[in-house]
This record gives C-alpha cells, sequence and structure tokens, in this order.
C-alpha cells in the first residue's frame, strides 16, 4: 500500500481499513471490516444502535487504537493526518444565550489550536489575516449560510447551525470529511438539504466523506458505498448489495427483510433493530424517524 | 476633608486627586476593571459564574483565618480561592462548560461554598467577638489602599493579563465547542484547569478591593452587559474592559462626594447598564422583529 506520506497521488485511496476491529473495555465492538474509500467518494457507516458506529469515527481520528486489522488514512496511521480531516462530532446544540457568532465558530476551526490572541488591528495590516477572513467567508458561502453567519449561534435553527458546523469541518479544506450523524435532530425537510449539500461537496472539492447514520434514507441516493456493522460482523459495499434481505439475514443471523416503499425508501424489518426505525437512544431529541 | 460636589468638574476632580488615597483607588480601580474584565469575560461565556462565586466566597474564610492568625489577610485571600478553585477544577469533569459536567459540577461547587461559608463563622467565633474587618472582607474598601497595594495588584494583573493573552484563542475554542476543540489537539481539560486558577487569583486580587461578595460586581456585570449587547468576541470584550474602568471610577467619585460605600456605588453603577442594555436589547427585538423567522 502507499505509505509515503508525502506524496499521496490523486486516486490513491483516501482511507483504508483491512479486517479491522475494535474492542472497549474489553469487549469487541466490531470486527472484520474492510473498506477503502477514494477522494470525492461519499461512504456511509450503518448499523443498530450501541454497535460502535461512533467508535468507528473515533478509530479513524486515532483517539482509539483497533485490537486487529490495519488502518490507514491519508496513507499514514490514523491521527498522523489531522491536519488534513475536518471532524463533525455527534450533535451538540448551542445554547440559546451563547453569545457568539457563527463566522466566530467557523474561524475557531480554521485557527482556534493556536496560542496567542489576534491583535488588534491587524486585518489592516497582515496578509495572512486577510485571506484568513476571505476563506472563511467563502466556506460559508460554500454551505450556504451568509445569510446568518452573523447572528449568534445560539438564536439559529437546528438546520443552519449544522450548516454553520459543516462550513468549521470543512475550513481547513479537508481531504477527509468524518461526519457522526449530522442529520439526527433535524427535521425532514433539513435532513434532505443538508443531506444534498454533503454529496456536493463531496463531489465539488473531491473530498471524501465517511458519514454515520441511523437512517439510510436521506442519503440513500448519494451513496457511493456502505459498511453495515452489526456486532458478529460487517459488510461493506454498495448500499443496493449490502442493504438486501439476503446480506442483513447473514449477518444478522436471523431472518431480516428489507422492504422498498413505492418512493425507494428501504425499511428494514426484523432485525433486532431495524436503522430505518429505532430511535430509542435519540427518542429525547426527536420524534418518529417514518 | 471632603468639600462636597461643586458642579465644576475641574475643581472636583483636583480635589479628590489632591487625596494620595484617592488617586490610589482610581488606579487600583483601573487595574481591578481590567482584570476582572477579562478573565470575567470568559467566565460568562463558559457559563462558570457560580463556580467564580463560590472561589469567591471561600476568600472571605480565608481573610478571616489569615487576620485570626496574624497574617496578612491577601495571603488568606490567595490561599484559599486558589486552593477552592483547584478543588473546583479536579473534581469537575471534561472541560467544565457541557450540559452534565455543569450539573455535575455545581452540586459539587454548592459543597464547598457551603463548608466556605461555615468556616468563615467558625474563624469569626474564634476570633471572639467583633472581628472590625468583616465588613470589609464581605463588602469591600477602595479607600485606603497603599502604594504597595497597587504594586501587587499591578503584578497580579500582568501575569494574568499575560496567560489570557496566551490561551486566549484556545481557550475561545475550548469553551465554544469543546468536542471540537479537543480533536485539534487543544488541550479542554488542563485549560479549564488552568482558567480555574486564573479565575482564583483573579478573584482573590480583587476581593482584596471589593470584598468576597462584591467582587462579583465587576466581574460578572460588565461582561454579561457587554455580551447582551454584541456576539463579536473582540468588541464585547472592548465593551466589558471600557464599561468596568468607567463604573469603577464613577463608582469611586460617587462614593467620594456622596459619602457612599463604593461596593455600593459601583455595584449600582453597573448593575444600572445590564438593566438598560438588556432594555435597549429587548425594545429592539420588538421593534426590529423580521416578518419571516427562518
Amino acid at each position: 500500500m502507499s505509505t509515503s506520506g508525502h506524496l499521496v497521488d490523486a486516486e490513491a485511496p483516501v482511507l483504508t481499513l483491512h479486517d479491522a476491529a475494535v474492542s472497549v473495555g474489553g469487549r469487541r465492538l466490531w470486527s472484520g471490516v474492510d473498506l477503502t474509500v477514494r477522494p470525492g467518494e461519499f461512504v456511509a457507516v450503518l448499523g443498530p444502535n450501541g454497535v460502535g458506529k461512533s467508535t468507528m469515527i473515533k478509530v479513524l481520528l486515532g483517539a482509539l487504537p483497533t485490537a486487529a486489522g490495519s488502518v490507514s488514512v491519508l496513507g499514514q496511521r490514523p491521527g498522523a493526518a489531522g491536519e488534513s480531516i475536518g471532524y463533525l462530532p455527534q450533535r451538540r446544540n448551542f445554547d440559546g444565550s451563547l453569545r457568539i457568532r457563527g463566522v466566530d465558530v467557523v474561524r475557531l476551526g480554521l485557527d482556534g489550536d493556536r496560542w496567542g490572541v489576534p491583535l488588534p488591528l491587524s486585518r489592516r495590516f497582515s496578509a495572512a489575516r486577510r485571506a484568513a477572513d476571505e476563506r472563511v467567508r467563502e466556506v460559508i458561502e460554500l454551505v450556504g449560510a451568509s445569510a446568518y453567519a452573523h447572528r449568534p449561534i445560539g438564536e439559529c435553527s437546528g438546520g443552519e447551525q449544522q450548516r454553520l458546523l459543516i462550513a468549521q469541518a470543512l475550513v481547513r479544506k479537508p481531504r477527509l470529511l468524518l461526519l457522526d450523524e449530522p442529520l439526527d435532530s433535524l427535521d425532514l425537510p433539513n435532513q434532505a438539504g443538508i443531506a444534498a449539500l454533503i454529496h456536493r461537496i463531496c463531489r465539488q472539492e473531491d473530498v471524501a466523506v465517511v458519514m454515520v447514520a441511523h437512517d439510510v434514507n436521506p442519503i440513500l441516493t448519494y451513496l457511493d458505498r456502505v459498511v453495515y456493522i452489526v456486532s458478529g460482523g460487517a459488510a461493506s459495499g454498495p448500499a443496493a448489495e449490502v442493504i438486501t434481505t439476503e446480506t442483513l439475514t447473514r449477518l444478522y443471523g436471523t431472518p431480516v427483510e428489507v422492504l422498498k416503499a413505492a418512493d425507494g425508501r428501504l425499511v428494514v424489518v426484523g432485525g433486532p433493530e431495524a436503522p430505518a426505525l429505532h430511535n430509542d437512544r435519540h427518542s429525547d431529541r426527536h420524534g418518529a424517524l417514518l | 476633608m471632603n468639600p462636597g460636589f461643586s458642579w465644576n468638574l475641574v475643581t472636583d476632580v483636583q480635589w479628590m486627586w489632591s487625596l494620595p488615597s484617592m488617586v490610589n483607588a482610581f488606579r487600583a480601580g483601573l487595574a481591578v476593571a481590567l482584570l476582572a474584565g477579562v478573565v470575567g469575560w470568559f467566565m460568562v461565556l463558559r457559563r462558570q459564574s457560580f463556580a467564580g462565586h463560590s472561589i469567591a466566597v471561600t476568600g472571605f474564610p480565608g481573610a478571616a483565618a489569615a487576620v485570626y492568625l496574624g497574617l496578612s489577610a491577601t495571603l488568606g485571600y490567595f490561599g484559599f480561592c486558589l486552593g477552592s478553585a483547584l478543588v473546583i477544577a479536579l473534581l469537575s469533569r471534561g472541560s467544565g462548560t457541557g450540559v452534565g459536567e455543569r450539573a455535575h459540577s455545581s452540586a459539587l461547587i454548592a459543597v464547598v461554598q457551603a463548608f466556605a461559608l461555615a468556616l468563615g463563622a467558625l474563624f469569626l467565633d474564634l476570633y471572639g467577638g467583633f472581628l472590625s474587618s468583616t465588613s470589609a472582607f464581605l463588602f469591600g474598601d477602595f479607600l485606603g489602599i497603599t502604594d504597595e497595594d497597587v504594586l501587587t495588584l499591578v503584578a497580579v494583573a500582568l501575569v494574568v493579563l499575560l496567560t489570557m493573552a496566551l490561551i486566549g484563542r484556545r481557550l475561545l475554542f475550548a469553551s465554544v465547542d469543546p468536542a471540537v476543540a479537543s480533536a485539534r489537539g487543544v488541550p479542554v481539560r488542563g485549560l479549564n484547569i488552568l482558567f480555574l486558577l486564573v479565575l482564583g487569583a483573579t478573584v482573590a486580587e480583587v476581593s482584596k478591593f471589593t470584598g468576597s461578595l462584591l467582587v462579583f460586581a465587576l466581574l460578572v456585570m460588565p461582561a454579561a452587559t457587554a455580551q447582551v449587547l454584541t456576539a463579536r468576541p473582540a468588541r464585547s470584550l472592548l465593551i466589558t474592559i471600557v464599561l468596568g474602568v468607567l463604573v469603577t471610577w464613577f463608582g469611586l467619585a460617587w462614593a467620594y462626594f456622596g459619602n457612599q460605600a463604593t461596593g455600593f456605588t459601583i455595584t449600582s453603577l453597573a448593575f444600572g447598564c445590564y438593566v438598560l442594555a438588556y432594555a435597549a436589547r429587548s425594545a429592539r427585538g420588538v421593534l426590529l422583529r423580521p416578518a419571516v423567522t427562518a
């Protein structure tokens, strides 16, 4: 595999997992995950609650070691390519009384990890400062948040906040975007809007996207590949090949049926926890999904 | 000694500043407002006002204990404020600013605070009878400040402000968005501990002038007022500092000419500013409410 680290050619995989497994607290969460993601590809991580979908993101960030197999992120070990990875953690709502503008939150994604404070009047004298301002403006326009980026972020709606947070994750021009349930706690029109936005960014900016989702339907038409994780194993491939009665029955080890609604939406019936229906863990934040 | 207010502002100020203690009060007021403003702004943003309040309250038994033992009150303020800041920092989890973390922290902080007040009562009791400086410990004393007091204050202010200048941007990131900051390598928990210690030192130093209870007039009110007025961080911080200095200086003048306690005058002015700012924003919200809300 290419592990040069310096020159990664355009078509080299952004991400490779080979027979990867993870244990947390001595308990094996998942194993046997094989996945290759190339630039500009949109991949979803699916599976029942508690199976460790978010753990996958932590592994890719290098915050958690693998118990077996190999993982390579941008040709390096996980955690070594932090600058080139954009990360959107599981939904956090900004308090309505937080008096910070959306544009400031995006800006922190660019230089918030630096020491010191910006000097007064540096906008007038520093070209780097102006370039940073321009990048922030550009990325806010890319996600279509220009109209409300200068309002306090706590006063923005859930969908508006999510667009600003995607801008924050994108501001350093990452080559890989890791999104942890970005559609969670949004209403259906906003889910569709954010899904379309992520797809557009993925293609337009040639960013590889790995997105954890508990409902595949809003993103189904955009996906290049899915990884479906259950506690016994995992399957990856195009959505049409993985989310099928045969594959899921084999994965779960019990009869599972995948039904296709007239509008193309998939419903998984009979699994221990169906991915399109389960909302036990999230029920405190939103109502029924379907 | 106090000639009264004459409406001739130039002679008024000349009279006031002919007293060395008033000059020192104005000098100290400037440094205290700057110090409390910067640290208070982050405290309000991080929703750590309750932690700050508890640290301030522990300064009271600290000062009482120091005086009972024949030591300087300053030593007591610093020992107890830094100690309680450390206890709160080490026992609170994570960034110290999240919702769950806050719930956990607030109960813990209340425990520290209650015990501190009980200790204060104990030391007063041990002292036997009335401790003449009790009122100063609680409500402050801006008059009778020596040159040495001002020098200590400036030294503490320099250390604190340099620390804040160094960690400012990372602290803002860790305060607003701990999850992403942490993924970007910002030591969120370490910054929380460091900030609480800075807060402890600030509260200890400012308490010497404002007292344990009214330290909040300068720590919370200007910052809260500025954050009502604007959501731009740099502008907000600037308003906090300017407001803090103005409130302190006008408060000192009012106290001098009106023969009021400085704690009362400064706090009243700061409170008035907050009420005005809040009313102004509410009025603007009603008048300029957009026809269609997104």
